[in-house]
Order: structure tokens, then sequence, then C-alpha cells
């Protein structure tokens, strides 16, 4: 049972005060938004903060939503687990998800990161507006709307990470940074 | 005309177009599972209202929040608004929200033909 014992401890050391992993779904979304609201109101966190850290949550968790209806079809139900976890530092809070993809996916995925990147603040203002204006952007959202949206509302560059996990997958990780005001 | 009154919940918006009473409000957070879907009567409706609108329309976005899939809705909303005459658009934001304030002038510099007055609550 030691495994409890370490897993407390990870979570106080590394400072997460929210760790979800499973499959995701709309409801689930909205039972850890609320969640998470309900903890930064009781810290008397401030409401732009609060703003902003709710909307990249926002963003986050329906890509994963998303990302997992696409492979509901894979053999291996475990493909569409993904975690999510919410971590606060003195003067910063992180939103960190983890999830596999398909290794196909990771080149396409990296280059729309890179670019986002590679942007300061008004170039992300461009890249949104071009992006919903243009067709590209199907009614789920995509195109890497969300993404961008993350950025903008971070200000900092987002952080990420791809593990190989089988032939075929690997276990995108990523980490928006919120300042704390 | 018909009236649209929908509550909000935790992720759609309040939705009220009213004709006769000169009516036309989205207010609350907006991020739904499926935001097409859930659009798509508003878009109707409008489409319907600008074949015969009225002399004067303001329209009242009061929005808390909204996700990225809502915001390509939104200049859905706003396209369909241009082909009314004297069509205003009242952006309410949260005075400390300047997020949703840029939200507002984002959408003013995306569409054509919309009297943008904003506003603060």
């Amino acid at each position: 049972m030691k495994y409890i014992y370490d897993l407390h401890n990870t979570m106080l050391n590394e400072n997460l005060i929210l760790v979800y992993e499973g499959e995701f779904t709309q409801e689930i979304t909205k039972s850890v938004l609320a969640m998470a609201e309900r903890n930064m109101d009781s810290m008397g966190e401030e409401s732009s903060t609060k703003r902003k850290v709710f909307n990249v949550m926002v963003e986050c968790l329906q890509n994963i939503v998303k990302h997992g209806e696409e492979h509901r079809n894979s053999d291996d139900p475990s493909k569409n687990n993904a975690i999510f976890m919410i971590g606060k530092r003195e003067d910063e809070y992180l939103v960190i998800s983890g999830n596999p993809i398909k290794d196909e996916h990771i080149s396409s995925l990296k280059e729309k990161l890179e670019e986002i990147n590679s942007l300061d603040k008004d170039g992300l203002k461009q890249l949104y507006k071009s992006i919903i204006k243009s067709g590209e952007l199907s009614d789920k959202g995509g195109a890497g709307l969300g993404f961008v949206d993350m950025a903008r509302k971070s200000g900092r560059k987002l952080l990420y990470d791809f593990h190989p996990m089988t032939d075929q997958y690997s276990f995108f990780s990523l980490t928006t940074v919120i300042a704390r005001a | 005309m018909e009236i649209i009154s929908l509550e909000g919940t935790e992720d759609t918006p309040k939705i009220m177009l009213d004709k006769e009473n000169g009516i036309f409000e989205i207010s609350g957070r907006s991020l739904p599972e499926d935001s097409a879907e859930f659009y798509q009567p508003i878009l109707d409706w409008i489409a319907e209202y600008s074949k015969d609108p009225n002399p004067k329309t303001e329209f009242v976005f009061k929005l808390e929040y909204f996700n990225t899939a809502s915001s390509k809705l939104i200049l859905d909303v706003l396209s369909a608004l241009e082909e009314i005459d004297n069509i205003s658009v009242l952006w309410y934001y949260h005075e400390d929200d300047e997020d949703m304030e840029e939200a507002g002038e984002e959408f003013e510099e995306l569409v054509e033909g919309i009297d943008f007055q904003f506003l603060t609550y």
C-alpha cells in the first residue's frame, strides 16, 4: 500500500491541488471545472487569475475530450485514458495534461505548438483571428485554436513533451503556466 | 415571431430573442459540448428576423466566458447580424476583464457594418 503514500507525497511535492485520471467527457469536464473553481474561490484567488485558469482548463479539457472521441474505436480502451492536473505555486498556476497520441500525429502537433511558441502577443492575436475567420475550423473547434488561446491567456511558452509508450503511441504532456495576479 | 428564451446553465449561455419587446441577448457562459448544435436555432432565428427586422436592433452580448469552439459560432451570429439595418452590438464585460474587452474588439475587427458599444458591468 506504499504507493498511496508515495502518490500523496508526489502531489504535495509537486504542489498539485487537483488530479484526475481516466476517461474524459463533457460531464467530467464540468465536474473538474466546478471543483477547481471552488478550490480557487475558497483560497480567495483574484478574479482575473481565476478567469485565466478557468479559460485554459476548458480548452485543455475539451481538447482531451475531442481527442478521446477520435480514438474511441481503438482496440485498447486504456488508450482513451488521460490525466489532468492543476498545480499551484506561490506565484503561478500550472494547468497540466497528458494523453496518448498516435505517433503519426506528433509532427503536425509539434509544428503547431512550435509556431505558437514562436509568436509574440500580437502574432498570437493575428493567428487567432485568421483561424476563426477561415473555414479551417471545424464545428468542434480544432485547427489548434485551443492551443493559441491557451498561449494567449498564459502569456508564456507552452511546455510540451512526447514520451514513447508503444511502437504506435506516445504520451503527449502539456503544461500551461498562468502567473498569479 | 416566436420568442427564444433559454435559461443559462453551467456550460451554455442564457438566450433571449424577443422581436416584439426588442430584447436580443446572449449572456453567461458558453462552453457547450457541441457549439454548432447549440447555436443553430439562434442563427436560424436571426436569419428569419433579418427578413423583417425592427427599425432599430440592439443586440446584447454579456458573456462571462466563452470557449474557442463558441468563438467561431459567435462570429457566425455577428456575421448574420451584419445583414440588418440599424444594428448595434452592446458588448458587456466585467470591469476588470480585459480579455473579454479585447475579445469584443477582435470581433468588431472581424465584422463589417455593425456599431459596437463597449460597456462594463
